[in-house]
């Protein structure tokens, strides 16, 4: 089943810098995020991806091209308006975690629902349901200093998900991790783009190869174009969906 | 979370909070003492004023205080008798002169010479003797604030003003003077014979209104019938004599400026520690714009912070501004410093200000932040 488009780019050409001394470091970058895929955008250093992330995510306005987030077209929108949008579709899974080392796990997640203005008697327990959505139910109480890196990121991404954004952009979500809690954060990540109701688009930045076996689709950039798509064929899974299967099959016969 | 999150980093970096708080305290403390003095000062000036009982005040003219009178003929009692309005005109004289101590030495005092039964000036905060003594002979009464400056241990000690014998029948406690130099309280007659005046020679007329009749009006229809003399209304001498003393000798404007110095040192003192919080905090302002929060979301998590700052150098710089109150007073020190509620309100409206203020140049900085810095590290 294909879903709709939640973020579609179009002719993305961003310049850095300004003068003699500007650099083009987009190049005309069109695609599209579909609600219910993990995508991954990879390329060497200095290719753009970075970019192109912080364009995606409406923290930097394109020098030319459009884009459209949950419908909404960017074009013209000020610093604010962006802010809005960001956080009304758009959830940050950043490579460093980017938590707030004085707030517990709870309140980190807590504090990106606070942002949008959600305030209710639920709120709390909306925090807590993502956090045992990632497996930190029992973390709650904790401060991120006294959490390892991979249980960091999890909270990272219980925070992304906690507003139920369209988009979930992950800048490099493993690159601080080894390889257990690496996969662990891109089986969450797969796990949240085919979840019950597939409601989020998943862009993860990234040039760890290990991440390429969670990927519904891989763009391939350099030099601020996108030079290649690859896409999984139609009933082959990944290896998310395998081990969920697996699980499935496990859990029947007992 | 804004004051969660304003908390949590407030106290996350003690030794800064603790340089913050003692940088607001400074403030307060300076500002209270102040603050705190001038209106000492004002009350000490005033005071004579506000305890003579006069609506309208008689005197020469160039009379720049209430101490300084030029005298006057009392002839202008009988003027003032006969205009419409007026119910009693009663005479007072206060001049500065000298007081002979009875072991050697002199001092300068303001001699205040007023009947009792009058009620123009009437000693008051009596604590031994009571002014019906003051119709004995040699009598007077002066503060025990000033007994070592007048060579006094207690009543019934004996010294001389111009020459003369007076007895001492009475003190008071907490009638101080502005320029420190002691009232002595004696009768009309007796200060007009320790200075030498003559019989119709006075320094004030102060005058007392029929019920019902303007201050105003009847001052100046005073004025009218007698253009040789100064007449002010009671609020109108009050703020002469303070001007004088608050503005014209410069001692008001020395105690304003120590308080608007305390102000400006507290805020430098917050505005950098609060700057170098936010700056140590940026990442996570950024952050949270990447997430989306408003610039006002921002601004609200800094002000909690340098309110929460000012809330709390604001208690402990009031303790010690007390404490330094308590200690002074207990030391009957001749310019008392005054706490009042009102002045207790404007210090924290002051200590808000100075750290909203403060809060500034971190908003400013805050303001400009690019959240694409997140994806910088």
């Amino acid at each position: 089943m294909t879903h709709p488009s939640v973020l579609v780019a179009s002719n993305i050409v961003k310049d850095l810098g300004h003068g003699a001394g500007s650099v083009r470091a987009l190049k005309g970058v069109s695609l599209d995020l579909r609600a219910g895929e993990l995508t991954l955008l990879m390329g060497p250093s200095g290719s753009g991806k970075t970019t192109l992330l912080s364009i995606l995510g409406c923290i930097l306005t394109p020098t030319e091209g459009t884009l459209t987030v949950a419908g909404n077209s960017t074009s013209g929108l000020n610093a604010e308006a962006l802010a809005d949008l960001r956080r009304r579709h758009v959830g940050f899974i950043f490579q460093s975690y980017n938590l707030f080392p004085t707030l517990t796990a709870e309140e980190n997640v807590r504090l990106a629902l606070d942002v949008r203005g959600e305030r209710g008697a639920d709120v709390a327990a909306r925090a807590q349901r993502a956090l045992q959505q990632v497996g930190l139910g029992h973390r709650m109480k904790s401060y991120p200093g006294n959490m390892s890196g991979g249980e960091q990121q999890r909270v990272a991404v219980a925070r992304a998900i906690a507003g139920k954004p369209s988009v979930i952009l992950a800048d490099e979500p493993t690159a601080a991790l080894d390889s257990e809690n690496g996969n662990a954060v891109m089986e969450l990540l797969s796990e949240i783009a085919s979840g019950v109701g597939a409601e989020h688009a998943v862009l993860a930045v990234t040039h760890d190869p290990r991440t390429m076996k969670y990927a519904d689709r891989i763009l391939k950039i350099e030099d601020g174009r996108i030079v290649g798509e690859e896409r999984r064929p139609d009933g082959v899974d990944t290896i998310h969906q395998i081990a969920r299967g697996k699980k499935r099959k496990t859990d029947a016969k007992s | 979370m804004t004051f969660t999150l304003a908390f949590r980093n407030l106290f996350h970096d003690r030794v800064r909070l603790a340089v913050t708080l003692i940088g607001i305290l400074f403030a307060i403390v300076l500002i209270a003492v102040q603050l705190g003095l001038y209106l000492g000062a004002r009350q000490i000036i005033a005071s004579p004023i506000d305890h003579a009982n006069g609506d309208v005040w008689i005197m020469g003219y160039g009379n720049k205080n209430f101490e300084e009178a030029q005298p006057i003929n009392q002839r202008a009692r009988f003027v003032a008798l006969s205009t419409p309005g007026v119910a009693s005109v009663i005479p007072m004289i206060t001049s500065f002169v000298d007081w002979k101590k009875p072991d050697g030495g002199t001092a300068n005092i303001v001699l205040v010479g007023a009947d009792p039964e009058d009620g123009a000036m009437v000693p008051w905060n009596i604590v031994e003797g009571d002014t019906t003594a003051l119709g004995t002979r040699d009598a007077v009464i002066v503060d025990k604030t000033y007994l070592e400056d007048l060579g006094i241990k207690t009543v019934n000690e004996i010294a001389q003003v111009n020459g003369s014998r007076v007895r001492v029948v009475g003190l008071t406690d907490g009638i101080r003077s502005f320029t420190t130099t002691p009232f002595v309280f004696t009768t009309l007659p007796r200060a007009r014979s320790l200075l030498g005046l003559g019989p119709d020679q006075i320094s004030y007329a102060l005058v007392r209104l029929d019920p019902g009749a303007s201050s105003d009006a009847v001052s100046a229809a005073l004025q009218a019938r007698l253009p040789d003399l100064q007449v002010l209304t009671k609020s109108e001498f009050r703020m002469r004599s303070l001007n004088y003393w608050m503005l014209s000798t410069g001692a008001g404007v020395a105690l304003i400026g120590g308080a608007i110095l305390g102000l400006i040192v507290g805020t430098v003192i917050v505005a950098q520690t609060l700057y170098s919080s936010t700056k140590d905090h940026l990442n996570e302002f950024a952050t949270l714009r990447a997430l989306g929060s408003s610039t006002g979301y921002i601004h609200k998590v800094i002000l909690a912070q340098a309110a929460l700052s000012a809330a709390l150098g604001y208690v402990l710089g009031m303790i010690i501004a007390m404490l330094i109150i308590f200690v002074t007073e207990s030391m009957a020190l001749p310019l008392p410093i005054i706490m009042t509620g009102g002045l207790a309100v404007l210090l924290f409206g002051l200590t808000l200000f100075m750290c909203a203020v403060s809060a500034i140049a971190a908003i400013s900085k805050v303001t400009r932040i690019d959240p694409a810095m997140v994806f910088a590290r």
